[in-house]
């Protein structure tokens, strides 16, 4: 299969997913203007996604430029993305999300969306138990 | 709770920071880490442990 038709093989998919979308999310995408070889790249994905639903849109923020409100989503570096439905469940992800990783960021647009987490009634009443903030890092590669 | 995924290669200071030399690497808290994809159970049993560990967090 040449790269061409994948592509469209892979947003075919993608925009399926997508379908199932019954609520607005925001891709909230941060930038910079210099000092960052991957935002526009990243911006090509963010911006791909968004075109295949009419309920996903991207909203840029400048890093620098626009330090308060980037601090508002606690994002320090760019690119990075927000992924916001009715409310900010915390979901970011920080680099390219190219390869699986764009699987990953539709998984996170459908969970956004829903708000539905897809974690057991045990570990949501333990974890809404807590009163400290939880910061999750998890590291990932693109392939 | 904030969740962020970094693509490790992109971020050498975070990769350095958190001693990261496999993926999926989890760190908790900046303390309490996960190695590999685990059951909800492990990740559930980490974040709490990273909670009474760092209070200060």
């Amino acid at each position: 299969m040449d790269r061409e038709a994948g592509d469209r093989r892979q947003e075919a998919n993608i925009e399926a997913r997508l379908a199932s979308l019954s609520n607005p999310v925001r891709l909230i995408f941060f930038t910079q203007t210099f000092g960052c070889d991957s935002c526009l790249m990243a911006r090509q994905v963010v911006n791909q996604v968004a075109a295949l639903s009419g309920l996903v849109s991207v909203e840029e923020v400048n890093l620098v430029l626009d330090k308060d409100r980037a601090g508002e989503f606690g994002v320090d570096r760019a690119p990075a993305v927000a992924v916001v439905g009715g409310k900010d469940l915390g979901i970011r992800y920080y680099g390219v999300p190219s390869g699986h990783e764009l699987a990953s960021l539709v998984d996170a647009v459908l969970l956004a969306g829903s708000g539905e987490l897809g974690l057991t009634a045990a570990t949501l009443d333990r974890l809404a138990a807590l009163d400290q903030a939880v910061d999750i890092k998890v590291f990932v590669t693109p392939t | 709770m904030t969740a962020t995924a970094i693509e490790a290669t992109e971020f050498p200071d975070l990769t350095r920071e958190f001693q990261v030399s496999g993926v999926p690497k989890t760190v908790v808290n900046k303390t309490v880490e996960i190695l590999g994809a685990q059951p909800e159970h492990e990740y559930l049993s980490h974040i709490l442990e990273a909670v009474t560990e760092a209070p200060s967090e």
